[in-house]
């Protein structure tokens, strides 16, 4: 079945059986092996990308069901070298074995933008908003990414480096 | 995964006239395409809902029409649902992953199938999946099954967070038969109960489209959903309860309750809510409608631990909330 939808900025046509997933659409059709397949369940996040802005497990939807759709992946976060966030996953040894990264890179890059967005989570002491985030706010909305190496402290806190420095920049620019 | 045939209609019309022909709708795909990996469920045609327009939160009435494909993250960040309907965003929020919620839809939510292990090993017996084949959490572990509604044919419980919180709403189906005809379901009369046949898990006929779900008005008072599970996040519940509470002059003057965890199907039971309404709160009454909530379970081995568990909550919620 013919299916068109552009990953990381460029336009894909494929001509897939409709049971391929969006995962393995990226793996083994357009060689984008940076998504991982760690339980093809929806249990661990390693799949994780970002369809039209927003974090999904690429494992549990077809890649037919995407026909239109603006996908990001790993490999778009770092275009032009290193983002800032896999920097700092760098400097804090945010990672053992890797397998799960890409997919916690792509998931906190989805958090920022629903905290700028507002949304709640399940600590949030209100449902009113507007919410930081905090370690319990981070730990919560980082659940769908299991990390096996357990790499937590240091996933942690690479992400609350940037989360922090986007919120200096936000204010400095008020 | 078997081959399907894939379509993706633009329309209700469209929707219709390919599941008059037996196809299988796909929202979010986040439990069906699981089942379809395991071949639990094996589809000859999937009929993609997802570009139908029934993605809109809407008025209707004094309450609010929450289309069928809604998703679990949208309905949660709503406005409105977080202002009136909060035990219905608290709901949601607890249940699966930030990136689950972003595909999981509103119709798709109530519809999962129960998380029973035997449900999805196709080479143990199952009456859900293979109706008169036994059922293997006899003389397995029980654990993450339920104490009431059950038979001696099925125990699995209904896993929804967000179906808990709307039928503590009082919520209604919208549904559209395969000939476009429109009609409600009150939620309390959308589950069956397993009886001798546990695929039969709503009143749903063959081709019904799940169109949306209606809010009645806001009930105000105060709100809660908590959920008891074995992590603190990304887990189902062991048990949980939506609970909405009115007070007036230090009485209980209206209350809802509907608890996850302990029921083959979204559990609600009135008679727990017509011994608190118009009652002065005390942990003694509490601990009487845990009686009232627990008077037909059946304690199988293994599940022993849910009646202390649910009382338990009971009590905490509905002190937390008079207080
Ligand atoms: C790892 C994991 C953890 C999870 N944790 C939780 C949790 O803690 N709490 C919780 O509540 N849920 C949890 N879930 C389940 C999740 O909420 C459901 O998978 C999701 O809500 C299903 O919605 P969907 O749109 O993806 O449905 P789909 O998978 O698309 O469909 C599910 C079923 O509904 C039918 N269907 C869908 N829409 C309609 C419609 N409009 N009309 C008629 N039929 C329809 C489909 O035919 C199918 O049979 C979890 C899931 C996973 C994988
Ligand atoms: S409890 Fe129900 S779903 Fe689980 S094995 Fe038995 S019949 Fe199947
Ligand atoms: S591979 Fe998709 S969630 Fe594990
Ligand atoms: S670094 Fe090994 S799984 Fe996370």
């Amino acid at each position: 079945m013919k299916t068109s939808f552009t990953v990381n900025g460029s336009p894909f046509s494929l001509d897939i059986d409709p049971r391929v997933t969006l995962l393995d659409a990226l793996r083994d059709h357009l060689n984008l092996t940076g998504s991982k397949k760690g339980c093809d369940h929806g249990r661990c996040g390693a799949c994780t990308v970002l369809v039209d802005g927003r974090r999904i497990n690429a494992c549990l939807s077809l890649a037919v069901m995407h026909d239109g759709d603006e996908i990001t992946t790993v490999e778009g976060l770092c275009k032009d070298g290193r983002s800032p966030l896999q920097s700092a996953f760098v400097r804090h040894d945010g990672m053992q074995c890797g397998y799960c990264t890409p997919g916690q890179l792509c998931s906190a890059t989805a958090v920022f933008r629903e905290i700028a967005d507002g949304w709640p989570s399940h600590v949030s002491e209100t449902l009113d908003g507007p919410y930081a985030l905090t370690r319990e706010e981070l730990a919560e909305r980082m659940s769908g990414n299991i990390c096996r190496c357990s790499c937590y402290p240091g996933i942690n806190a690479a992400i609350l480096e940037i989360a922090e420095e986007d919120a200096g920049h936000a204010e400095a620019a008020e | 995964m078997r081959p399907f045939d894939y379509q993706r209609p633009d329309t209700l019309s469209g929707a219709h006239g390919a599941a008059r022909d037996g196809a299988t709708f796909i929202a979010g795909g986040t439990n069906l395409i699981d089942l379809m990996k395991l071949e639990v469920m094996a589809p000859d045609t999937l009929v993609d809902i997802s570009r139908l327009g029934l993605d809109r939160i809407e008025p209707h009435g004094d309450g609010l029409h929450v289309g069928a494909t809604v998703t679990n993250s949208d309905l949660a960040a709503d406005l409105r649902i977080r202002r009136d309907y909060p035990v219905l965003a608290r709901a949601l929020l607890a249940g699966a992953s930030g990136q689950l919620r972003n595909k999981a839809t509103t119709g798709g939510n109530l519809l999962q199938r129960t998380r029973c292990p035997y449900f999805y090993d196709t080479a143990t017996p199952c009456n859900k999946r293979r109706p008169g084949s036994g059922c293997a959490a006899f003389g397995g572990e029980m654990r993450n099954h339920a104490v009431l509604g059950t038979s001696e044919h099925c125990l699995a419980l209904h896993p929804s967070d967000m179906a808990v919180a709307m039928r503590a709403l009082d919520a209604t189906v919208e549904l559209e038969g395969a000939d476009g005809t429109r009609r409600e379901t009150a939620l309390d009369d959308f589950y069956r109960l397993p009886g001798d046949r546990p695929d039969r898990e709503t009143t749903l006929s063959a081709g019904d489209l799940i169109t949306g779900v209606i809010l009645p008005a806001p009930f105000g008072g105060r709100q809660t959903y908590r959920k008891v599970r074995d992590r603190a996040s990304y887990a189902f519940a062991l048990v949980s309860v939506a609970a909405t509470v009115r007070m007036e002059n230090d009485l209980i003057s209206n209350v809802a309750l509907a608890f996850g965890g302990i029921g083959t199907r979204p559990w609600r039971d009135h008679d727990v809510e017509d011994l608190l309404t118009g009652e002065a709160p005390t942990t003694a009454l509490f601990e009487k409608a845990g009686d009232i909530l627990m008077k037909d379970a059946v304690l199988r081995e293994g599940l022993e631990f849910k009646d202390t568990l649910v009382r338990r909550l009971l009590t905490a919620t509905l002190t937390e909330m008079t207080q």
